[in-house]
């Protein structure tokens, strides 16, 4: 046969199987091989918050999607080149997601009687003999089938053998595009070490998925993938919740500060606590709190007690901790606050994105107690952010709000790493003895209104501290009315002057001025900039700006603002930062909004943009 | 005159330990005489003030830290116990007390709690028992017997109360006492042995709220009646009580009895107090019997419960040696580069 090799700019692929099979690892080992191999990529795993739904049921699907490419990628992919099917309710639940035109890899075995009709097929109706798939490119292989010849010596039961079903798929989609097994063989030896019949069981399936591909016939050409022209320096891949993970860490060594994270397990922030745990050696100290209120106010505790401390949760587990937000920010310790969003009100969407807790951030407390607030717009952009929102803890004695949510948590791309001589200092301001004052006052504040940090340990600066209304300076409890606006005021303008510390907004792509400026925060950063990327090259009059920082906003966002026509705000969710851009500088922002627990395509933010340019 | 001298200790005195303000308990309120044996144990075991820490939550005893001249917080409802918990495992070097009150701790705070037991973090809680709810002004609290009339229950609460320190038995507690506001020298010996525990130690005091539920406690604490009421209890010794000392506690099976030391009965006959013995510590949290309601067994003070067992603090600092031990002492630049990296040239 003759080989053909075609070239592609940009391909994305969708893995759907069962929640069972093993899709997020052969998404996640696809990606790491094409990172290394120098594409750019990005990640998107979705998944259900079931553990093990029903086996062949569409509520049972979890899938992968990523978009690798020879270019800049800045998204997942709006629709995938590639749907891998393990199972019929697979492809049901993941065909709006293919491209007319698309490839379709099915699993013979997982198109049985059994799953056709697990998956909602009835009256044996299939899809893979009817001509319903006419618009697509349907390459069928029995993985099971196959899978089990070929480990079928092994003594392995049946059972186990299934398991490495999707090494055999990922097997052929390396041969498909050309790239080599190394990545994938070395995390064998990592992943089933001193189990050397694992190791050799999944090394057999993954090479005879290789030659599959080479020596089946079905497939009629191969692709060609190109390097992307990333700026040179060296990369690693990574995703969002890891690169919180060792943000902090960076921010701690470089205060010079420990680390104490306080945390109740939650989806899908659970990952940050995992990664933690597995750096004690850097003397981090992870704390599987009884309850999401226990876990915030240990952190405060050891705030208190001179550590950075940090506390980490999803929207639910946020309003537990709102207490103790407003005591932190009384208090006036510096603590850091993860939420990795994902879809509410209350238990909602564990499994799936939303841009759902801006409002909470901003105003959920009682009281007048603002909160810095702070969010990451792609996964390697986690690191920045959360070193940021621990610098401004430290530098400014407040709690810090920091927004990720499940789509950047989960998903990946390559980072150019920083080296650690490279990260900008943070500058921690102990005390160390005590003052001429006889007694000590711990609300005695500096230039920006910043109050020290007086660690117990240290004499002469013994001082009490509480959730009551403090006098001015001395921080003794007091109830009179003038010191309690007084205060009040204190704090409010304290957390306004760190605009005084952040960068100026930038337009991230366009003019600076002109008839729309396309207005982000979070995690919607990739679908706007691939959108307006292509708009622009298209000659419409149109502009990017990202928000990373929520309270306080850039000084010279008003004015940034104010010169564009429109201003529209794309946001996974009903609403929120549009009302914040609306009540901050008095334009007419647009709302753009899906609530659906999945992000923007590229394509529905350029259509509205087109929509409202008329 | 006095003279400071550099460079020397300097033994405080229990007044070294207030603070400048002022304390604004209701007169006669049990709080105070807790509040002035624990600034003269404090005195007495020769602690520093940088070192010591107050952790408090919210009600009337959560004022505490205040009228202290250490480090204190006052936290919120509930809370004293989880935040106390991230200090100490932070600073396991800081003398850390916790000040609650049966609402707090038993109620708002009841999960925090037993957690903080089971952990076992070296800390030492003073729960002040009044069985009522003070700074909200009188409602029935978890430690409140069935029937209690107050505002929030003026036909008598109809909640089973909890019983203090069976509960944080149960939490697998490694030190449990209990002594009461109106002994000022057992509070203050209690203190102290609370102190010298490693591992948490829960000491509930008794203490009386002379305004939403004045003599609560009396039958235990005033002179006329505590001597048949009351039972101290000392390591080694047999239990015995009563005015003359003539009544002592026997055990037949699991099953504690009162009986009369006479010619029949000697203390050799009677159960021997040991501290060590979680089964029979059960059995004394257990003497619990209502007062008005016709009462038999005393109820006991002093040390129910010693246990030695690591401490959470310390296990953590081990488990970081630990991995320092194995993975050596953490890289940030081979953190920030991870396993795979690849070249862009």
């Amino acid at each position: 046969m003759v080989e053909t090799k075609e070239e592609k700019k940009t391909v994305t692929i969708l893995f759907a199987g069962d929640s069972g099979d093993g899709m997020q690892l052969t998404g996640s080992q696809f990606t790491n091989t094409n990172a290394l191999f120098g594409n750019d990529v990005s990640t998107f795993p979705d998944f259900p918050a079931e553990i093990r739904a029903p086996q062949g049921t569409i509520a049972g699907v979890s899938g992968f999607q990523l978009n690798f490419g020879s270019v800049d990628v800045f998204t997942p992919g709006d629709n995938a080149d590639v749907l891998v099917a393990m199972n019929a309710a697979a492809l049901k639940a993941s065909l709006l997601k293919l491209k007319i035109g698309g490839t379709i890899i099915v699993n013979l075995s997982g198109f049985d009687k059994k799953n056709l009709r697990l998956a909602g097929f009835l009256n044996d109706e299939n899809p893979l003999t009817d001509s319903s798939l006419g618009k697509y490119r349907v390459l069928e292989m029995d993985v099971t089938k196959l899978t089990r010849a070929c480990l079928a010596d092994t003594g392995m039961t049946v059972k186990h053998i299934d398991r490495s079903k999707n090494m055999f798929v990922l097997g052929v989609l390396y041969w498909m595009y050309n790239r080599k097994l190394d990545t994938t063989l070395d995390f064998f030896k990592v992943k089933f070490k001193g189990k050397q019949d694992l190791i050799d069981a999944n090394t057999k399936v993954l090479t005879a998925g290789y030659y599959f591909g080479d020596t089946s016939e079905i497939f009629t050409s191969r692709y060609e993938v190109k390097p992307a022209p990333l700026s040179k320096g060296v990369y690693r891949n990574i995703m969002g919740n890891q690169a919180t993970a060792i943000g902090l860490i960076a921010a701690v060594r470089k205060a010079n500060l420990d680390l104490f994270y306080g945390s109740y397990p939650i989806t899908p922030a659970s990952d940050i606590l995992h990664e933690l745990a597995k750096h004690k050696n850097f003397g981090v100290k992870t704390y599987q709190a009884e309850d999401e209120i226990a876990a915030i106010c240990a952190a405060i505790g050891a705030s208190f007690g001179g550590h950075l401390g940090v506390t980490t949760s999803s929207g639910p587990g946020i309003a537990l901790k709102g207490e103790a937000l407003g005591y932190a920010a009384i208090l006036e310790l510096p603590l850091v606050v993860i939420n990795v969003q994902r879809g509410g009100p209350s238990t909602g969407l564990p499994t799936k994105t939303e841009q759902s807790d801006l409002m909470q951030a901003l105003y959920g407390r009682n009281g007048e107690a603002p909160i810095p607030v702070v969010a990451p717009c792609t996964p390697s952009d986690c690191f920045d952010v959360i070193y940021e929102a621990a610098r401004i803890a430290v530098e400014h004695m407040t709690p810090v709000f920091f927004l990720s949510d499940g789509y950047i948590a989960n998903g990946s791309e390559p980072w150019s790493f920083p080296l650690a001589k490279d990260l900008v200092p943070i500058k921690v301001k102990k005390l160390s003895a005590g003052g001429d004052d006889e007694k000590y006052r711990p609300y005695v504040r500096n230039e920006k209104l910043v109050r020290d940090w007086a660690i117990p340990g240290v004499k002469g600066l013994e001082h009490r501290v509480g959730g009551l209304e403090k006098e001015n300076e001395t921080g003794n409890v007091s109830y009179d009315p003038a010191n309690h606006e007084l205060m009040v005021k204190l704090r409010a303008k304290k957390v306004a002057n760190i605009s005084d510390t952040i960068p100026d907004q930038n337009i991230e792509i366009g003019e600076d001025s002109g008839k729309v400026l396309v207005l982000g925060w979070g995690s919607t950063f990739g679908a706007c900039k691939t959108a307006v990327t292509e708009l622009v090259k298209d000659g419409v009059e149109v502009s990017q700006a990202h928000v990373r920082y929520l309270n306080p906003l850039p000084k010279n966002l008003g004015d940034l603002i104010s010169r564009f026509d429109k201003v529209l705000v794309p946001e996974i969710n009903d609403g929120q930062f549009v009302k914040l851009i609306r009540d901050k500088y008095l334009v007419d922002a647009i709302p753009f909004n899906k609530i659906m627990g999945i992000p923007f395509s590229s394509q529905e933010i350029k259509e509205k943009v087109l929509e409202i340019l008329g | 005159m006095s003279i400071k001298m550099e460079n020397a200790e300097i033994k405080l005195s229990g007044k070294d330990f207030a603070s400048d303000q002022e304390v604004k308990w209701c007169p006669g309120c049990g709080d105070y005489s807790i509040l002035k044996q624990v600034q003269s144990t404090l005195a007495d075991i020769g602690v520093k003030r940088e070192d010591t820490v107050f952790v408090s939550g919210i009600g009337c005893s959560s004022r505490f830290p205040y009228y202290m001249n250490t480090y204190g917080v006052h936290s919120l409802h509930g809370r004293a116990t989880a935040l106390a918990s991230g200090l100490k495992t932070a600073r396991p070097d800081l003398n850390t007390w916790i000040v609650t009150g049966d609402g707090d701790a038993l109620s708002i705070g009841g999960n925090h709690l037993i957690h903080l037991l089971r952990r076992n973090l070296n800390v030492n809680i003073l729960l002040f028992n009044n069985e009522i709810y003070g700074l909200t002004k009188g409602q029935y609290s978890p430690a409140s017997p069935k029937g209690t009339i107050t505002k929030s229950s003026p036909m008598g609460s109809l909640d089973h109360s909890f019983n203090p320190l069976a509960l944080c038995l149960g939490a697998d507690s490694t030190f449990i006492a209990r002594s009461m506001d109106r002994d000022p020298k057992h509070l203050r010996a209690i203190l102290a042995e609370a102190n010298n525990h490693i591992g948490t130690s829960m000491v509930e005091i008794y203490q009386n709220c002379n305004v939403f539920n004045d003599g609560a406690f009396f039958t235990f604490t005033e002179k006329a009646t505590k001597g048949n009421t009351t039972l101290q209890l000392e390591h080694g010794q047999p239990l015995i009580f009563g005015d003359n000392r003539d009544l002592g506690i026997k055990l037949d099976g699991f099953k504690p009895v009162v009986v009369a030391l006479d010619e029949s009965t000697s203390t050799d006959d009677l159960w021997v107090h040991d501290e060590s013995d979680q089964v029979k510590a059960g059995i004394l949290t257990r003497f619990f019997d209502i007062p008005s309601a016709g009462m038999t067994l005393p109820r006991p003070f002093g040390v129910f419960y010693k246990e030695s067992r690591s401490v959470y603090e310390e296990d953590v600092a081990i488990q970081i040696n630990q991995a320092i031990e194995i993975k050596g002492e953490g890289d940030l630049n081979s953190l920030l580069a991870g396993a795979n990296t690849w070249e862009v040239i």
